[in-house]
């Protein structure tokens, strides 16, 4: 394998990841909560870089931290919900259950395989290879996202019009 | 401890189990649509791991989180608009009030 990462840079991103992801389960005010969402967007933005994905890491910052948390931010404050705030309904107990035995279910499946680890060396820049990749062999869904991107905007608009 | 495969997909589950708690217990529509995103973002840290650790040259991982980057910005446009819509006629954001399908 390549030179290995230093396991504190792994721990830091992760706990910038998951710790306002329970934050933002965890706390009453939606404004918090959009905070704590673009947090946690940084942290798996740094988890990117750990993993040898610049370009993924750049337009996760872009696309999610920059564009959606923005996006949910404006339409907290068009929605002035006062009353609702960010409140849990009557299915924690069960929810908690749910979850927390699928999360057992997947780390106890994903430390039990034995997964086909390569030990080849990773790309440096990945910027090209995906360009590359995205105009070759991905042209097709490329090119069906472009088309899903103009639908979901001429939708966001029709369905957000004042009528 | 050499950071492995194992480290990243178990930061995955975690991300992930987190969001669907938020799904399944929140009541606001769109902190709903925030835990859905926070689903969105542990998916794609499986993916590029999987990718930098089984065929690292490859990069297929990292295609498949770029179309699911990009789908999760056209869903969350889409989902906020409803919502905004929903809210300008209700008056209301709670999710446990949007009951007209129900039985």
């Amino acid at each position: 394998m390549s030179d290995p990462i230093p396991a504190v840079a792994f721990y830091l991103m992760a706990a910038i990841a998951v710790a306002p992801a329970l934050g933002l389960i965890l706390t009453r005010n939606i404004i918090y909560a959009a905070i704590f969402l673009v947090a946690s967007f940084t942290g798996v933005a740094g988890v990117f870089v750990l993993l040898n994905a610049d370009f993924l890491a750049a337009v996760q910052l872009l696309v999610y931290a920059g564009a959606i948390a923005v996006l949910i931010i404006f339409a907290i404050m068009m929605t002035q919900d006062t009353q609702t705030g960010s409140r849990p309904n009557q299915q924690r107990w069960p929810a908690l259950i749910i979850s927390g035995a699928i999360l057992v279910v997947f780390l106890v499946v994903l430390f039990q395989t034995a997964w086909p680890v390569s030990a080849l060396a990773p790309l440096e820049t990945t910027t090209e290879a995906l360009g590359r990749l995205l105009l070759n062999e991905y042209v097709l869904p490329f090119e069906v996202v472009s088309v899903l991107l103009v639908a979901a905007m001429i939708g966001a608009i029709v369905i957000s019009r004042e009528d | 401890m050499t950071i492995g495969l194992g480290h990243y997909l178990a930061l995955g589950a975690v991300l992930f189990s987190i969001g669907l708690y938020g799904v399944l217990v929140k009541r606001n529509a769109i902190v709903i649509l925030m835990c859905i995103e926070l689903m969105f973002n542990a998916v794609n840290v499986t993916l590029v791991a999987f990718s930098r650790y089984v065929t690292p040259t490859l990069l297929t991982g990292q295609v498949f989180s770029i179309f699911i980057i990009t789908v999760a910005a056209a869903e969350a446009a889409v989902g906020l608009a409803i919502i905004i819509s929903i809210y300008r006629h209700r008056e209301t954001l709670d999710a446990q009030q949007f009951n007209l399908l129900k039985w």
